[in-house]
C-alpha cells in the first residue's frame, strides 16, 4: 500500500493548511497525504471543517496559510476553473435550465472538445449511470436518486485527475444510498481514478475508503484503513464516534512489554490487555472494547479471574439482527456495559432476559487502552 | 415523471366564490369596462356638444333609439389612422424609443440588480429602500429637475464646461436624447427590482459548478447567469417598455418639437382637436400593438413549457 511507503509521492497532499474565517477557525494546520488511485474518506461531524477543506482543493477558498499540491504541482493562485478535479457539489448544482444531457457536456464542451466527441462521451456518461431515457430531460423532472445520478455523470465526464464527493449520498434514502456506495466502488475501480469523498456518516466512509481521514474541529485525529480505524482508535474521540464502544475509565496497576492491568475505577473490577501503554502505573486510562466483543452468559462471577465482569440485566434491544444488552455492572443505574450478539437462530430455548445475572467476560486481545 | 394529483373537490361557500370572483370582476370594473366606452367612442363621430361625439347612448330614449344609435357606429376613424401618415408614424417613433430605452434602461439596470443581488445580506434592504426612494418625489417634479440638468446652461453643461471637456454648451434638452434619459431614469426601478428578485434567487453554487467545469466566470455569467434570470429580464422589460410607449410627461417636458410620440399625439388629438372619437381610436389601436405581442409571446411560453412537460 503506498500510504505504508514513505518515499511513495503522494498525489494530493496538503502540508501544514489554515483556514481562518474572520476569527474563526475552521481548518487548523492540517497536512495530508492522498495517493493515486485512491479512494479517500474525511469523516467527521458537522462543521468540523471537511467542505472547507475539499473547497479549498477545489479552488472556492484560498487557505489562509500552507499549500496545497495535485499531482506535484502547487496550486496556489490557480482558479477553479484551470484546475484538474471536478467536485460533485452537495446540493448537485445541476443547471436548471439545461437538460441532462447538456448538463453532462458542458464541462466538456468548454475544453473545446470536437462534437462528435462529446456525444460519444456523454453517451458513455449516461450508459455508466443508466441514465439514458431520461437524456432529454431537464433537472426538475428528475427524482432524488436520478438527479444524484446526473451530479455523478457530469463530474466524471471531464476524466478529472480527481473526483471530489461533498456528501454525495446524503439526500437519498437508505436503500438507494447503499446501493449507491457500491456503485460508487466499481466505478472508481473502472476507471482508475483518485475519488476524495467527504461524509459525516461512518458506515459510508467505511463501505467506500480505502483509508479515512477522521476529523473533529478543524484537525485530523486519525489517519487509517476502515479495520484500523475501528479495531485500533488512537482516541477516544475515534473510538466513540466510530460504531458503538464501551469505554471504562481504568487505573494501570501492572505493566510490561505484552500486557498491562487494570482496575475499573468506578467499579474496581480487573481488566487485562494484551496491549503495552506508555501510561505509567497508577495513572488512569480510557478501556475501549466494542459491545460485539462481550460476550454474556448467565450465571455469576468467580471472583479474581481477569475480564469477568459480574452484571444484571438492566435492557434488552431486539434489533432483529441483533441484540443489545446493557449489563448493570455497578451501583448506579448508567453504569453499564453493552454486548451485542447475532441472533443466530429463531428461538432460543432459555433466552437472557431482564433482571437476571450475568456474566460478561472478553479476550485479552479484544480491547484498546486509549489516553485522553 | 410525477404523478398527476387530483385534488380533491373542494367545497366553497359565498365567500369563497368571492375571493375567486374578486380579480374577475377587478378586472370587469377597471379594465374591461373603461375599454368598452373607449371602444365605443372610437367608433363614434365627433360632434360640437357635450361629450363631444355622437351617438350617445341613453336608455330612457327606449330601445328604438338605442338601435339607431348602434346603427350610426362605424370604424370610419381607424380608417382614418391609417389614411395619415402622421399616426403610424407616431407609433413607429413611439415603439422605436420605447424599445431603444428598454435597452438602454435594461444594459444600466442589470449591473445594478447584479451588484444588489451579490451585495452582504444586511445591505441588501437598505439598497433596495435606495432604489424604491425617488418615488417618494412625485414624477412630475422629477421630470423638471431633468429641464434644469439637461438644458444649454443646466448643471451637466455646467460640469463638462468647467471641466474643459468641452468648449460650448452640449444641446440635450429638446431632443430625443433627453427623452431616453427621462424614460431610463423614470423607468429604472420597474426594471431593477423584478431582475434583483430573479438574480437573488440564483443559486450560487450553480457559478461554483460551472467554474469547477472549466469555465471562466465572465463565461459562466452568459451561460448560466443571464439564462437563468430571463424571466426577471422579461418582466422588467415589459414594465418599462409598456408605459414607455404611451409615454406622454416625459417626451412634452424634455422631448423637442419634433419629438414625435403617441402620446402626444393622442393629447393634441384629444385636448386641442377636441376629437374624442380619433383620439380613442388611436387608444385602442395603441393597445391591440401592445397587447397582441405580449399574448403571443405568453402563448409560446406555454407552449414550451407544455413540450418540457
Ligand atoms: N464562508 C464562510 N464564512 C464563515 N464561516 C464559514 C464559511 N464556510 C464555513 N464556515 C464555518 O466553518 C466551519 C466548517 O464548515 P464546513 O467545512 O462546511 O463543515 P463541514 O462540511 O465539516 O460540515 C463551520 O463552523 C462553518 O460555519
Ligand atoms: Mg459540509
Amino acid at each position: 500500500m503506498p500510504w505504508e511507503n514513505p518515499d511513495h509521492p503522494p498525489f494530493i497532499e496538503f502540508r501544514n493548511v489554515t483556514k481562518k474565517f474572520g476569527d474563526f477557525t475552521a481548518v487548523k494546520n492540517l497536512s495530508l497525504k492522498i495517493y493515486e488511485k485512491e479512494f479517500f474518506a474525511l469523516l467527521g461531524g458537522s462543521g468540523c471543517g471537511k467542505t472547507t477543506l475539499m473547497r479549498m482543493l477545489a479552488g472556492f477558498e484560498t487557505p489562509t496559510s500552507g499549500q496545497i499540491f495535485l499531482d506535484g504541482q502547487d496550486l496556489a493562485g490557480i482558479p477553479p476553473y484551470r484546475r484538474p478535479s471536478n467536485m460533485m457539489f452537495q446540493s448537485y448544482a445541476l443547471f436548471p435550465h439545461m437538460s441532462v444531457e447538456k448538463n453532462i457536456a458542458f464541462g466538456l464542451k468548454q475544453d473545446k472538445m470536437p462534437t462528435s466527441e462529446v456525444e460519444a462521451r456523454v453517451a458513455e456518461m449516461l450508459q455508466l449511470t443508466k441514465l439514458e431515457q431520461f437524456a432529454k430531460r431537464k433537472p426538475h423532472q428528475l427524482s432524488g436518486g436520478q438527479r444524484q445520478r446526473v451530479a455523478l455523470a457530469r463530474s466524471l465526464a471531464k476524466r478529472p485527475k480527481v473526483l471530489l464527493l461533498d456528501e454525495p449520498l446524503g439526500a437519498l434514502d437508505r436503500k438507494l444510498r447503499e446501493e449507491t456506495q457500491f456503485e460508487l466502488m466499481n466505478l472508481q475501480e473502472e476507471l482508475k481514478m483518485t475519488f476524495l469523498i467527504v461524509t459525516h456518516d461512518q458506515e459510508e466512509a467505511m463501505t467506500v475508503a480505502d483509508r479515512i481521514a477522521v476529523m473533529d474541529k478543524g484537525e485530523l485525529v486519525q489517519v487509517a484503513t476502515p479495520a484500523e480505524i475501528y479495531e485500533a482508535p488512537n482516541c477516544k474521540f475515534v473510538a466513540d464516534f466510530i460504531g458503538d464502544v464501551n469505554l471504562i475509565e481504568a487505573k494501570v496497576t501492572e505493566k510490561t512489554d505484552a500486557l498491562t492491568r487494570m482496575t475499573s475505577v468506578v467499579d474496581g473490577f480487573a481488566l487485562e490487555c494484551d496491549q503495552a501503554t506508555d501510561a505509567s502505573v497508577g495513572e488512569t486510562v480510557w478501556y475501549a472494547i466494542r459491545p460485539e466483543k462481550v460476550r454474556i452468559a448467565e450465571g455469576n462471577v468467580e471472583p479474581g479471574v481477569v475480564n469477568h465482569i459480574g452484571g444484571v440485566v438492566w435492557d434488552i434491544a431486539y434489533l432483529g439482527d441483533v441484540s443489545i444488552i446493557h449489563a448493570k455492572v455497578g451501583e448506579d443505574d448508567h453504569d453499564t456495559l453493552r454486548s451485542t450478539f447475532a441472533n443466530v437462530s429463531r428461538i432460543v430455548e432459555k433466552p437472557i432476559t431482564w433482571d437476571d445475572n450475568v456474566v460478561l467476560t472478553f479476550d485479552r486481545d479484544a480491547g484498546v487502552i486509549l489516553r485522553g | 415523471m410525477a404523478e398527476e394529483h387530483v385534488a380533491p373537490p373542494v367545497r366553497r361557500g359565498l365567500g369563497g366564490w368571492l375571493l375567486i370572483a374578486m380579480p374577475y370582476i377587478w378586472l370587469l370594473i377597471f379594465f374591461l369596462a373603461p375599454f368598452l366606452i373607449v371602444f365605443k367612442i372610437s367608433l363614434s363621430q365627433v360632434a360640437i356638444a357635450i361629450p363631444p361625439y355622437v351617438p350617445t347612448f341613453d336608455l330612457s330614449e327606449g330601445w328604438q333609439a338605442f338601435a339607431d344609435g348602434l346603427s350610426e357606429l362605424s370604424l370610419e376613424n381607424y380608417v382614418w389612422l391609417t389614411e395619415d401618415a402622421l399616426y403610424w408614424r407616431s407609433y413607429l417613433s413611439s415603439v422605436t424609443i420605447a424599445a431603444v430605452s428598454t435597452f438602454l434602461t435594461l444594459l444600466i439596470g442589470y449591473p445594478i440588480a447584479y451588484a444588489m443581488a451579490r451585495a452582504p445580506q444586511a445591505l441588501r434592504p437598505t439598497l433596495l429602500m435606495l432604489v424604491i426612494l425617488p418615488f417618494w418625489t412625485s414624477f412630475l417634479i422629477r421630470v423638471y429637475a431633468w429641464i434644469g440638468i439637461l438644458k444649454n446652461e443646466g448643471l451637466l453643461n455646467q460640469l463638462l464646461l468647467s471641466l474643459g471637456l468641452i468648449d460650448e454648451p452640449l444641446v440635450i434638452l429638446n431632443t430625443n436624447i433627453a427623452v431616453y434619459i427621462g424614460i431610463v431614469y423614470s423607468y429604472l426601478p420597474f426594471l431593477v427590482l423584478p431582475l434583483y428578485a430573479s438574480l437573488e434567487r440564483l443559486d450560487g453554487s450553480l457559478l461554483e459548478a460551472a467554474e469547477d467545469l472549466g469555465c471562466p466566470p465572465w463565461k459562466a455569467f452568459w451561460k448560466i447567469t443571464v439564462p437563468l434570470s430571463l424571466p426577471g429580464i422579461i418582466a422588467g422589460c415589459f414594465l418599462v417598455f409598456i408605459p414607455a410607449v404611451g409615454e406622454f410627461v416625459i417626451p412634452d417636458l424634455l422631448g423637442g418639437s419634433n419629438t414625435l410620440m403617441i402620446g402626444k399625439t393622442l393629447w393634441v388629438e384629444f385636448f386641442n382637436n377636441r376629437d374624442w372619437p380619433v383620439s380613442s381610436a388611436v387608444a385602442v389601436i395603441l393597445l391591440l400593438i401592445l397587447v397582441i405581442p405580449i399574448v403571443l409571446f405568453q402563448n409560446q411560453q406555454q407552449k414550451m413549457s407544455e413540450k418540457e412537460g
